[in-house]
């Protein structure tokens, strides 16, 4: 260290406050006590990367020095706040907090003898789960956004999404969830691919007509993100399957073609707890809403029971424009991204209709039935007519 | 006169169009408005006293069930929404 450098240190230690790791043990813990409405000290880590990787404390914030000045008013908006800062040995961490009140924070503090010293105490620390750099090449518009991040991408990674059919909806679903990383897909689907099917279903192919549309939906979504696990179940969900499948995930997208499964869908989702996003096209128009249990309305408050027939024709009767429900499938991909990272307001109680021939988007507000038989005050929803022989049309 | 929004289900039965306007001044008159001219939408929406359970009803963005049902004020701005389950998703 120059004569310059032991100056400015000098200078940083009069103006700094610096604490020693027991002290921040020591107020940490007394802040845990304090419980979560009471969190008055952050802790910013301001080493490089490799050595955060290498181990932090629980519970900091990692704002490499070099980033400081850009990014720590997004990391800690609240200038109040007690910032703790530390680095490996306690020199960066004083230079850092200079900046800090330079930035009009009121009470910066460095940690003295930094992450060294505190390991050397015994104090807990934490290894992050750390990505492959081809995950970091992969995800990295994922990184770059506060919401989503290193660790919403983990979260995104061990995550398990059903849909409900690999076909308009589920496709276009189904190919973003993948390349956004969702850990785990099933899909449920027991048709095969037609070549009617093609003007809309992007996951299938010319040379796939024939094959099983969750095989084919697995090829491809492989093919596209190795980081992602599709599971397939060939056969059509009813009473007898639902509750096994269902156990297995955290989110629902429903893309299916048929009021008999929306009713068994939600009944069986109720009672597992899961949410489910839900979506329907016709022609140039779709809705989607998100029937999250406990917290909004389910299908049945609704719609109490499904139409006759005649007036609920399916996409191989009354036709649909093929990207209508690319639009429908990507908007339910970006609500099923929200429940699984827990961001934004979900479309809990707010049903979102779309014209694609006026180009308008709309919202009705939905409301809980407290006499609903699914969810209501003296539900059962285990027991409930699905409405097979009502509504029995073939579709596909 | 009210606007009334159908959706493309009901369509067939007011000629194609998309949306109609209604004389009324609750829910009950507006839709009797339009049956008497769309006889087909009577069987559909309201086949007896009641609405249909497989449509709902909105008064611009509120679903009547939770307002005053049939009773629900109708103004000369407002819009009324049928909207009925769809299924598609294929």
């Amino acid at each position: 260290m120059g004569n310059a450098s032991r100056e400015i240190m000098r200078q940083a230690r009069r103006q700094v406050p610096e604490w020693s790791p027991s002290q921040v043990h020591e107020a940490l813990a007394v802040q845990h006590e304090a419980g979560p409405e009471n969190q008055e000290i952050v802790v910013v880590d301001v080493r490089e990367k490799h050595e955060w990787n290498e181990g932090h404390i629980p519970g900091a914030i990692h704002v490499p020095r070099g980033y400081l000045e850009l990014q720590i008013e997004e990391a800690v908006p609240d200038k109040s706040k007690t910032v703790v800062l530390y680095c490996a040995g306690g020199v960066r961490s004083l230079i850092a907090g200079v900046t800090l009140q330079q930035m009009g924070y009121q009470n910066p503090i460095s940690m003295s003898s930094g992450f060294e010293q505190w390991k050397g105490n015994g104090y807990p620390f934490v290894q992050p789960r750390t990505m492959s750099e081809a995950q970091s090449k992969r995800y990295s518009r994922h990184l770059l956004i506060p919401e989503v991040g290193e660790q919403g991408q983990f979260k995104l990674l061990d995550s398990r999404v059903l849909l409900i059919g690999a076909g308009g909806l589920g496709s276009p679903a189904a190919y973003y969830l993948a390349a956004a990383g969702v850990g785990t897909i099933g899909i449920i689907d027991s048709d095969v691919v037609e070549e009617s099917n093609l003007q809309r279903q992007i996951l299938h192919n010319t040379k796939r007509v024939g094959q099983y549309k969750a095989e084919s939906a697995r090829e491809t979504l492989e093919a596209l993100n190795p980081d992602v696990k599709v599971i397939t179940h060939i056969e059509r969900l009813d009473e007898t399957n639902v509750t096994r499948i269902l156990a297995d995930y955290d989110v629902i997208l429903d893309g299916t073609d048929n009021f008999p499964t929306r009713y068994v869908l939600n009944d069986a989702a109720l009672l597992a707890h899961k949410p489910v996003v839900h979506g329907s096209v016709f022609r140039f128009e779709g809705q989607l809403t998100v029937f999250k249990p406990n917290e909004g309305p389910c299908y049945r408050c609704l719609y109490p029971e499904p139409p006759p027939p005649e007036l609920a024709p399916s996409c191989a009767e009354a036709g649909v424009l093929g990207v209508l429900p690319g639009i429908i499938g990507l908007l339910q991909a970006t609500e099923t991204i929200k429940l699984l990272l827990g961001i934004g307001d979900p479309l809990v109680g707010r049903l979102m209709t779309y014209d694609g021939l006026a180009g308008e988007f709309s919202e009705l507000r939905l409301f809980r039935d407290p006499e609903c038989p699914a969810c209501g005050e003296h539900a059962h929803p285990e027991n409930l007519p699905t409405y097979a022989e009502f509504c029995a049309v073939p579709a596909r | 006169m009210a606007m009334v929004r159908l959706a493309p289900v009901l369509r067939s039965s007011v000629g194609g169009s998309k949306q109609v306007s209604a004389e009324g001044k609750n829910l009950t008159e507006v839709l009797n408005d339009l049956f008497e001219r769309f006889p087909t939408l009577k069987e559909q929406i309201q086949p007896d006293g009641n609405l249909s359970r497989f449509i709902n009803v909105y008064v611009n963005d509120q679903d009547v069930r939770y307002l005053q049902g049939l009773e629900t004020n109708v103004g000369p701005a407002d819009t009324v929404i049928l909207l009925p389950a769809m299924a598609g998703g294929r």
